[in-house]
């Protein structure tokens, strides 16, 4: 018996839509089993790590925390990866943001107005825009693969945040600790509502996610990021330049992911240390792809995987087991996802048929 | 209907009740065949008709899903081309399988069992290619080669395995009218030694001149099988189409009007090794004229296209014009402004994206000519879908596209009904000039005399319209004026009721008698 992929005439629409929930099914199986190999029951693992959380006022403000950094730069990431470019330097672009965001709470620490905060943001986004542009310009006028270049970009980015809290811009208040000061109050993003930590980078994540909704959906540009993506000569021969939708999908991801780090920075941590993420720049990538590269199922997606954080550590706590359980769950998640898209495009038959031998190629 | 066995005696091969579904569609359904030793048989049909589906079976490509192949008499299986091979059946594919930077020694070995000396292929391959007047030089390299002499490395080494039955997949779709010859001289020899060929085309003159039987395919079926020297043209085509295809009425119109489109001493270096340099192409076409460049493949039709239509502009603005204004260095996008509309010869990635409904396949080709209608909400750019799918329903009336549903992905058509969109998209626009690379081709008959009927239409309400084809028939069906595209160059421009296919093909080998003082390229 052998198993055979047929492919579809059409795409299916039923497996599309069925396709991340299979997925789901599937992660939520295969992490029973891990937690049985652990000596752990599955049934109360799996309710401690997906179901509780989402019991607790507290916990859901921690999943609010969460979502935010990955929608913002799932969006992000969805016009890149749509548009057939890929940007896998969320995370360094996220750092870039974080980075250039805080300039204006620590260089100019006694500067105290109400511009500061919208002045940190967008300084976050140019930050972000202008550590994605690197890739970008070496796409485009090099032909460099951009999933080397921005990839290492994001080590770069760690270390030199690393250097900036430990050097030029440790707080001198600190006992030597690598941070910098504490943002002044008017540099801290507001929170969402009084009943807990949540801030308005949730809003922004949402306002984002809509905002690439409709250009995806409704107009040319979102028309010109999809041909492009498909058929590079189609685009060309519709009057759209791969070149400049390189820039523009990487600046724009670059912008989105500069903007999660410094409203990470601004609403959670409230100063930068030497490690701001834990790896969402990554886990994004997941979020993009759960969320069918659609900005409205990237929120969802993005909801879940923040739902993988929060309950990776209440199991954590309550069942003694290692934190990388958070990743193990995300990589088996991107793994299904990936593989249950298959069902998209092809029909699995299995054959019964014996298969004779035959030497190919000979004489 | 069933295969007719014209003579007695065992055949060479025989098929019964072949059949392979793809999904619930049948590429064949059914399908009976004999093939006699020492005959010339024909496979006829339109493309889609399940021609290459079945001799993929034959060859062991793909796996029958029902019936019996029976060679020599004995029921066999063919699970992969090797075992072909074995039996003793050679293909030549439509698309070869070459490598351009090897030599055509080299890429006769890599064919072949290992272990046997380059030396000793090259020696055998010269002998065999004199034997078959097949004149090869085993030392040049692949890249250097026409696509005439590519096609006999693929015939000289399927000889090398020494086969009963030969399979020739379209093999003159990419040969001059004297390459042509050639090849059917060597397969009269083939024939002459008792071996067998299956001769798949979708040209009548051919199989009517070489075939000595055929079998004519439609959606999968056989249709009829007989002697093709005593049909005619006419009842070939109804077996292949199943109705009579109409015949254009030519263009003919006598009033010139204003030069629309015009290409200046164009230049163009080649933008990959493979790729064919233009050099100093000059062409004129005024309003009311089809101005039809004839030559074969891989000349430099689709870098000419690329030239002119702007998708790959070149900096000496004057090169092209168009209705009088110098675009060299403009865009499609200007040059669509302009009043130009563009048919590239790719359906699939180029013309159209497959995976997109056929209404965002025409915001593709006009979003910027039509922005006022198309569009709104100022640089926003909302798409106005409810206009664009009145436009989409128009076209496809208008140009009578057969299509499942309002709005399919446009890779869901066939072939013949996709074109007929993509031509009726550029012609709702009433375009000044109109380029057409390959206009029908892969294109069933009745589609094709459709395209090329409002092609006529067209310049007869006084367009100007630029063909570039590699089919003399459709050429000498729309053309007012004719001119050759080989190497890079373009012949002068003759009026089409002066040219003979000898004079074209004369062309097409590169001799342009006054213009170019070369010799003969194509001489061997």
């Amino acid at each position: 018996m052998r198993i055979e992929l047929e492919k579809r005439a059409n795409p299916s629409t039923f497996y599309s839509i069925l396709s991340p929930f299979l997925a789901l099914g599937l992660t939520v199986i295969a992490g029973g089993i891990m937690f049985a190999l652990l000596g752990k029951s599955p049934g109360s693992a799996l309710y401690s790590f997906f179901i509780e959380p989402l019991l607790d006022v507290w916990s859901l403000h921690e999943i609010a925390i969460k979502a935010a950094p990955l929608i913002l730069i799932g969006v992000g990431l969805s016009v890149c990866y749509r548009s057939n470019n890929w940007n896998i330097g969320a995370e360094g672009q996220f750092i870039a943001g974080a980075i250039a965001g805080s300039i204006v709470p620590v260089v100019f620490h006694d500067w105290h107005s109400s511009l500061v905060l919208p002045l940190m943001l967008i300084f976050g986004m140019i930050g972000g825009a202008l550590y994605a542009a690197v890739p970008a310009f070496l796409k485009a006028h090099m032909n460099t693969n951009e999933i080397l270049t921005s990839l290492m970009l994001v080590y770069i980015a760690q270390l030199f945040l690393d250097w900036l809290v430990r050097g030029p811009w440790r707080s001198p208040d600190a006992y030597n600790f690598p941070v910098t000061r504490d943002f002044a109050p008017e540099a801290i993003l507001p929170e969402l509502v009084s009943s807990g930590r949540a801030n308005l980078g949730f809003a922004f994540a949402i306002i984002a996610a809509i905002a690439l909704w409709v250009m995806m959906r409704y107009t040319l540009k979102g028309f010109e990021i999809t041909v492009l993506g498909q058929s590079e000569r189609a685009g060309r021969f519709a009057g759209f330049s791969s070149k400049r939708m390189i820039w523009f999908s990487m600046l724009l991801s670059g912008a989105l992911a500069g903007l999660a780090g410094i409203s990470e920075v601004s609403g959670t941590i409230g100063k930068l240390q030497p490690i701001i993420s834990p790896g969402y720049g990554f886990t994004a990538i997941i979020v993009a792809f759960l969320g069918r590269l659609n900005p409205l199922g990237i929120i969802a997606a993005g909801l879940f995987l923040a739902l993988t954080y929060v309950g990776g550590e209440a199991v954590q706590l309550t069942l003694t087991v290692s934190d990388k359980v958070t990743r193990v769950f995300q990589g088996l998640l991107l793994f299904f996802v990936l593989s249950c898209d298959t069902l998209i495009q092809y029909k699995i038959r299995l054959v019964f048929s014996r298969l004779s031998r035959g030497n190919e190629g000979a004489l | 209907m069933s295969a007719v066995g014209a003579s007695g005696g065992r055949p060479l091969l025989a098929v019964r009740n072949l059949t392979k579904l793809f999904g619930s569609f049948a590429a064949c359904n059914g399908i009976d065949l004999d093939i006699q030793p020492g005959e010339i048989h024909a496979l006829l049909g339109e493309n889609g008709a399940g021609k290459s589906t079945l001799v993929k079976m034959l060859f062991g490509v793909l796996a029958p899903t029902s019936g019996e192949i029976l060679w020599k008499g004995e029921s066999v299986r063919i699970p992969s081309p090797g075992a072909a091979r074995r039996l003793g059946i050679g293909m030549v594919f439509q698309h070869f399988s070459l490598f351009e930077a090897l030599t055509v020694a080299e890429n006769i070995a890599l064919s072949l069992s290992p272990g046997i000396s380059l030396s000793k292929v090259a020696e055998e391959a010269s002998r065999l290619s004199h034997l078959y007047g097949l004149p090869l030089d085993p030392k040049a390299h692949v890249a250097d080669l026409s696509v005439g002499e590519r096609q006999r490395i693929e015939i000289v080494r399927a000889l090398l395995q020494n086969p009963e039955l030969i399979i020739l997949d379209e093999p003159t779709s990419v040969l001059t009218p004297q390459e042509a010859d050639r090849l059917f001289e060597t397969l009269a020899k083939l024939k002459a030694e008792g071996r067998s060929v299956l001769y798949i085309s979708h040209r009548l003159e051919e199989v009517q001149r070489i075939c000595d039987r055929a079998t004519v395919l439609r959606h999968g079926k056989v249709t009829g099988a007989c002697d093709p020297r005593k049909e005619t043209p006419a009842s070939l085509a109804r077996m292949m189409v199943g109705s009579d295809v109409a015949s254009v009425s030519a263009a003919g119109t006598n009033t010139k009007g204003d030069v629309l489109l015009e290409a200046r001493h164009l230049s163009v270096p080649a933008r990959t090794p493979f790729a064919v340099t233009l050099k100093n192409v000059c062409l004129k076409v005024r309003g009311g004229e089809v101005l039809a460049i004839a030559g074969v493949a891989g000349n430099g039709q689709g870098e000419l296209f690329d030239a002119l239509s702007g998708e790959y502009p070149v900096a000496d603005a004057s090169a092209v014009s168009v209705r009088g204004r110098a675009v060299g260095n403009l865009g499609i996008t200007a040059r669509r402004l302009m009043g130009a509309g563009f048919v590239p010869e790719e359906r699939h990635g180029h013309a159209a994206v497959p995976g997109l409904p056929l209404s965002d396949n025409l915001v593709l080709a006009r979003n910027q000519s039509d922005r006022r209608t198309f569009l709104s909400g100022g640089i926003l750019g909302i798409i106005r879908r409810a206009v664009v799918h009145i436009a989409s329903r128009r076209i496809s009336e208008t140009m009578d596209v057969r299509k499942s549903g309002e709005d399919p992905a446009a890779g869901s058509l066939s072939g013949g009904n996709l074109q007929k969109y993509i031509v009726g998209r550029e012609l709702d626009r009433q375009p000044a000039v109109l380029i057409v690379n390959q206009p029908t081709w892969g294109v069933d008959a009745g589609a094709a005399s459709r395209i090329r009927q409002a092609l006529v239409d067209l310049a007869k309400s006084g367009s100007a319209v630029l063909v570039i084809s590699q089919d003399l028939d459709e050429i000498f069906e729309v053309a007012t004026e004719i001119a050759v595209i080989s190497e890079g160059r373009l012949s002068d421009a003759y009026p089409a009721r002066e040219l003979t296919r000898e004079k074209i093909g004369l062309l097409m080998g590169g001799m342009y008698g006054k213009t170019e003082g070369e010799e003969a390229a194509h001489a061997h």
